[in-house]
């Protein structure tokens, strides 16, 4: 065996700290040994996701109980969206049923001492890394944006696996924990202007699809927004296999500069918008935060919203954090999106809520939540601005 | 055949071969251990108290908890015995306690033929 342990860990991999830490030493040796690590490293920060009981089920449920008897986290632990508002799930149409079996979700990882934020952006609301810091992330759009914009080093882990960390305190150093899997390999020379957010979304798209496995160099962005490197990181980890971009001008990362170069063009973007427009969706659901909203998008959608009236028929979620929602009630912006008949949808988003069969059409601004929205719950989806997203809800 | 073990324990019984990949999660029904991707090579089979070889995992890290379903109702396979270890199937295993090894030529091993997989030491070998 290449792996060492330190007598700690030992300690746990012979079960002396525990069931539930036990396991998780062997999930987190055993990736070790396939990888050919040599030792295992603290994390100072933890996702997890596979939260919500529409993907998880019963089995999965019976997992994490079995965990929570006798695990308990050794460092900061948030949990990715659960598949309802944990408050507010009975005016968005959840059943009794489903809310009762993610509340005993949330509960387990609750009596494991997890933060039980659910969301997707823990860089927004308190889980924040700072760069060179070693973690342990599921969610890809969180491990993209942590690796690439932060300069946080984690390997894209599953559910599972990131509980392991947690419960150990330690991860299995290879992947992105090692310097020299964090070069760029292929440049992508944007040659068009990247306005609103959703063109960030295009761009993600077109670059994941062509690089695969191949970590991208980008130049000509020449100022970007945190909410559009939030829209790009989900859009490039969901139609690629990468877990780190760099972006000249605005990513902290050192890198060598590669020398194979691809264009990105204006056609490219609008391609890849006409991937994500089918033809005749027939639009009754409207969602925006894929990633969640940050209050600022919230600002600016309660401003569109105030004082329209969503159009009978149609359903209109913004998703966001739960933090970030008590904010907005604070702000009053709470307030004017509901008073609009649309929701402020906390801990939820549309890719994991149990939705399947109760609309026909989403139109939305993220080309994240497309890929979902067609694959899992076999929606037809149209992608626009937010802006635009506003006008369809209100038309 | 000497592999490499990646979850402890030792059974002998019948294999199931297949050279393809397989998704647990939406290729495998988690409550029958039916093959259900369409047009796999194993479609319509079931995979329970089987020593199951098949090439790699592929798909969704939802699938460690396929395995873990399936252990649950007593429909799990036997042993995996597999070429390359994919990390979702690797966490399935141990979280389950599925015996499991890789690094084996699955090509020596034929559907039906009687084997014997001792995950402890990382060997596979044929009975008949």
């Amino acid at each position: 065996m290449v792996l060492e342990l330190t007598p700690e860990e030992r300690a746990m991999l012979e079960g002396r700290h525990g069931k539930a830490t036990r396991k998780a030493m062997e999930i987190i040796t055993a990736l070790g040994e396939i990888y050919g690590a040599k030792r295992l490293i603290p994390v100072s920060s933890v996702q997890i996701a596979g939260v919500s009981y529409d993907n998880l089920g019963e089995a999965g449920l019976e997992y994490l109980s079995e965990m929570a008897e006798d695990g308990q986290t050794r460092v900061l632990t948030t949990l990715n969206p659960a598949g309802m508002d944990m408050v507010e799930w009975k005016k968005h149409g959840i059943s009794e049923d489903f809310a009762e079996n993610q509340q005993r979700v949330v509960d387990a990882f609750e009596k494991m001492g997890v933060v039980t934020t659910c969301t997707c952006t823990p860089y927004l609301i308190g889980n924040l890394p700072h760069f060179g810091e070693h973690i342990a992330w599921a969610e890809s759009s969180a491990v993209c944006f942590a690796n690439s914009v932060i300069g946080a080093c984690t390997n894209r882990e599953g559910g599972p696996s990131a509980l392991a960390a947690a419960l150990t305190g330690v991860t299995a150093e290879y992947g992105l924990h090692l310097e020299e899997n964090r070069v760029a390999q292929v440049k992508y020379k944007v040659q068009t202007e990247l306005k609103e957010t959703n063109d960030f979304g295009f761009l993600g798209q077109v670059i994941g699809n062509r690089t695969g496995k191949a970590i991208p160099y980008i130049v000509g962005v020449k100022k970007a927004t945190t909410e559009q490197l939030k829209s790009f990181s989900a859009s490039v980890a969901t139609y690629g296999g990468v877990a780190i971009f760099h972006m000249e001008g605005i990513t902290p990362n050192r890198t060598t500069i590669p020398d194979k170069t691809e264009v990105v063009t204006e056609e490219d973007l609008k391609r890849a918008k006409m991937e994500l427009d089918d033809e005749e969706a027939d639009i009754d659901f409207i969602s925006i935060g894929c990633p969640h909203a940050s209050i600022k998008e919230i600002a600016e959608i309660a401003s569109m919203l105030k004082g329209r009236k969503v159009t009978e028929g149609k359903t209109v979620w913004i998703t966001t954090a739960k933090p970030t929602k008590d904010l907005a009630i604070k702000m009053g912006y709470y307030n004017q999106i509901e008073q609009a008949g649309a929701y402020l949808v906390a801990d939820a988003c549309c890719a994991v809520a149990p939705l399947k069969g109760r609309f026909k059409g989403l139109m939305t601004d993220s080309a994240k939540a497309c890929f979902y929205a067609r694959g899992k719950n076999k929606f037809k989806t149209e992608i626009r601005t937010v802006e635009d997203c506003i006008k369809e809800a209100v038309s | 055949m000497q592999g490499r073990k990646i979850f402890k324990g030792k059974v002998v019984g019948e294999a199931l071969v297949t050279g393809e990949d397989i998704s647990f999660y939406g290729g495998c029904d988690p409550e029958t251990g039916e093959i259900i991707e369409k047009g796999h090579h194993l479609e319509g089979k079931s995979i329970a108290g089987k020593i199951l070889v098949f090439p790699s995992g592929k798909g969704s890290t939802v699938g460690s908890y396929v395995l873990y379903a399936l252990k649950k109702a007593e429909k799990a396979p036997l042993a995996i015995v597999n070429k390359i270890m994919d990390p979702v199937v690797a966490v399935g295993c141990i979280i389950s306690e599925i015996p499991a090894v890789d690094q084996i030529e699955i090509e020596r091993i034929t559907t039906g033929q009687k084997i014997e997989v001792d995950a402890d030491n990382g060997v596979v070998t044929p009975i008949d």
